[in-house]
């Protein structure tokens, strides 16, 4: 495990070079969609010529019926299966993604795309605003969770498919899944919220807003001007990664990890050195995320995540959001996740019961935090699996996925 | 999977059930184990069928099995469905488990258009002879447990689940008793007789 010093002050930023304007060097698709109708947003604007960077994997079948869509959470991206291209690491989801995995790609066809708003290619902070011909940076405006699902129901749109087999995701990924199945019950045979909510908890709202008072006290953040400045909050970013890499894990991940054991040492230093090796594996955490991520985009899509709530549309009533769905729900939740504890899901059960919805719940046994559903754990896909194979036979997909 | 032409044989008192149930029908098997009935259910009468079950273990088969089962504790989240959202909820071998039987069974009623209830009968002629010569609380074949560690906190006999029925102005459709041979026989108007003969009944209940 690196010490995980704070970077240099000078130190680029790498998400930026390989996604600056014109510089597109990333594996995968870009595709250019509301270039007609421009993409109406929850704050009461509009975007045009919204670009979303995706990648797919398997091959869709005939009936074009065999299509997954991977929802990412709010710092992940479409790189589901490594290497990732500026961190050289594995995928995000190479646990449950691929060949013979809980999400076959040998059977299903697999899509994932940089959500609205993203700095992995998606349009977003960095990306330039037409009006202006300058980068839309803060002037970006503010997304919510349904514009990302609105943004890639045009790209499902575009890929020539009607109905996807299945909408998955976890963590705010599950928030897009039922926003899914809330604006496109009839484009969505099955919908798989892992770990989510169906509104952001005054606690998690709490916790976000350290995040991001740690990028803003940062003097590098520049009011948000920090790329025109050529500075980058790599302090501010890194710490509200760790903060919140903290809520990812559980008291007993942490104490199992690290204990109290010290960081290549013997002894307390009686200073402020990483003497212990949470110390050092959170400032790795912090000092590895600034590589990869924006610091406005951060911002922008926590306050996205703020803002999600999907029963106010409806009264207050989240059952109301449901009534009548078509779509076969299996929301999953895992017994040490305090970020999105069971309680949040099982209002999403109930909701759905209440809209006498088709829906499986299953709460997962594992001390490994929210993080568990990015990890090996075979309750989760055996329970995971089992559902697909099950809609699988409903819907009339073969084995082949044909 | 297997074969929907040849489905796996099912525990008699859950074939009593099945028979019971039109197919095509929706059905919430209230207490739904490890999902033999509810498969059952799907591969031979087509049934939209719902689950819920409260043991992780039984949760984690059904849902692996590609059944839509909730886990969850009956007693609380009955309360979520609306009225007469299924044309069956069956309560296998559940209600004598409950806290609450009769509002497990009001809750029941209220979102089913009917219910099957099965239970074991206390009432039969063994365990009444049990109880008479050993001065202990009975244990059978089918039912094994001390009375420490048993889950079925609220036994009843046949009479006494038909009273409940009438308390509760329901009209009992059909019932039917097993007997220690494991054939099934219809209690009708034959309380008495059911109630020393039969080990298990079976009721479809109608509001």
């Amino acid at each position: 495990m690196s010490q995980g010093q704070d970077q240099d002050q000078g130190q680029s930023n790498r998400a930026h070079e390989a996604y600056a304007p014109g510089a597109w060097t990333l594996p995968g698709d870009r595709v250019r969609l509301a270039t007609d109708t421009p993409l109406s947003l929850d704050c009461g604007t509009a975007l045009k010529d919204v670009d979303l960077a995706y990648q797919t994997w398997g091959k869709l079948n005939a009936e074009k019926s065999n299509a997954i869509l991977i929802c990412h959470a709010l710092t992940g991206d479409h790189f589901v299966l490594g290497p990732h291209p500026t961190t050289g690491k594995n995928g995000w989801w190479e646990e449950v993604v691929g060949p013979g995995k809980v999400i076959d790609t040998d059977r299903y066809f697999v899509i994932c795309s940089n959500i609205l708003g993203g700095c992995m290619g998606s349009t977003g902070l960095q990306s330039i605003n037409p009006e202006t011909g300058k980068l839309w940076g803060r002037d970006f405006p503010q997304i919510t969770i349904g514009d990302m699902v609105r943004a890639q129901k045009l790209l499902i749109d575009h890929l020539g498919i009607d109905q996807l087999f299945a909408v998955v995701g976890g963590s705010m990924g599950g928030m897009q899944v039922l926003e899914w199945a809330v604006q496109f019950p009839n484009h969505v045979f099955a919908a798989v919220p892992i770990a989510t909510a169906a509104r952001h908890s005054a606690q998690n709202i709490a916790f976000h807003e350290v995040g991001r008072q740690a990028i803003m006290a940062d003097p590098d953040w520049c009011k948000g001007n920090y790329l025109a400045e050529g500075k980058f909050p790599h302090r501010g970013l890194a710490v509200a990664r760790m903060a919140a890499h903290i809520t990812y894990l559980s008291e007993a991940a942490l104490t199992r990890k690290f204990g109290r054991n010290l960081q290549d040492r013997d002894e307390v230093t009686y200073g402020f050195d990483a003497d212990f090796q949470v110390e050092s594996y959170l400032r790795h955490q912090g000092s590895s995320f600034v590589d990869r991520f924006d610091a406005n985009s951060y911002l922008f899509i926590t306050r996205a995540m703020d803002y999600f709530d999907l029963g106010e549309r409806f009264d207050g009533q989240l059952s109301k959001a449901f009534k009548e769905t078509p779509v076969r729900f299996l929301v999953m939740a895992f017994t040490s996740d305090w970020l999105y504890p069971t309680h949040e899901s099982r209002e999403i059960v109930h909701a759905l019961n209440a809209g006498a919805a088709n829906v499986s719940f299953v709460e997962i046994a594992s001390d490994k935090g929210h993080d568990a559903f990015l990890l090996d754990e075979p309750d989760f896909h055996q329970v995971f699996e089992g559902f697909l194979e099950g809609c699988a036979e409903h819907r009339g997909l073969n084995r082949n996925g044909s | 999977m297997m074969n929907p032409a040849n489905p796996k044989s099912i525990r008699v008192d859950l074939q009593l059930i099945a028979d019971m149930i039109e197919p095509g029908t929706r059905v919430l098997d209230v207490g739904c184990g490890n999902g033999d009935l509810l498969e059952h259910l799907w591969r031979t009468k087509q049934v939209d069928g719902r689950g819920i079950e409260i043991s992780t273990q039984g949760v984690q088969s059904c849902v692996s099995a590609g059944l839509s089962v909730v886990q969850g504790d009956v007693e609380k989240d009955l309360h979520n469905y609306p009225d007469d959202a299924f044309d069956y909820v069956i309560l296998s071998q559940t209600v004598q488990a409950m806290m609450n039987p009769r509002d497990v069974l009001e809750q029941t009623m209220r979102i089913g258009k009917r219910a099957v209830v099965s239970l074991p009968n206390f009432g039969y002629w063994r365990l009444r002879v049990y109880m008479l010569f050993n001065g202990r609380m009975p244990m059978s074949e089918n039912l094994p447990y001390e009375w420490y560690n048993t889950p079925n906190i609220h036994f009843c006999t046949i009479r006494d689940f038909v009273r409940l029925t009438r308390h509760m102005n329901l009209s009992i459709e059909q019932s039917l008793f097993l007997d220690e041979a494991g054939s099934s026989k219809t209690i009708g108007n034959s309380v008495s007789i059911a109630n020393w003969f039969g080990e298990q009944a079976v009721f479809l209940l109608k509001k």
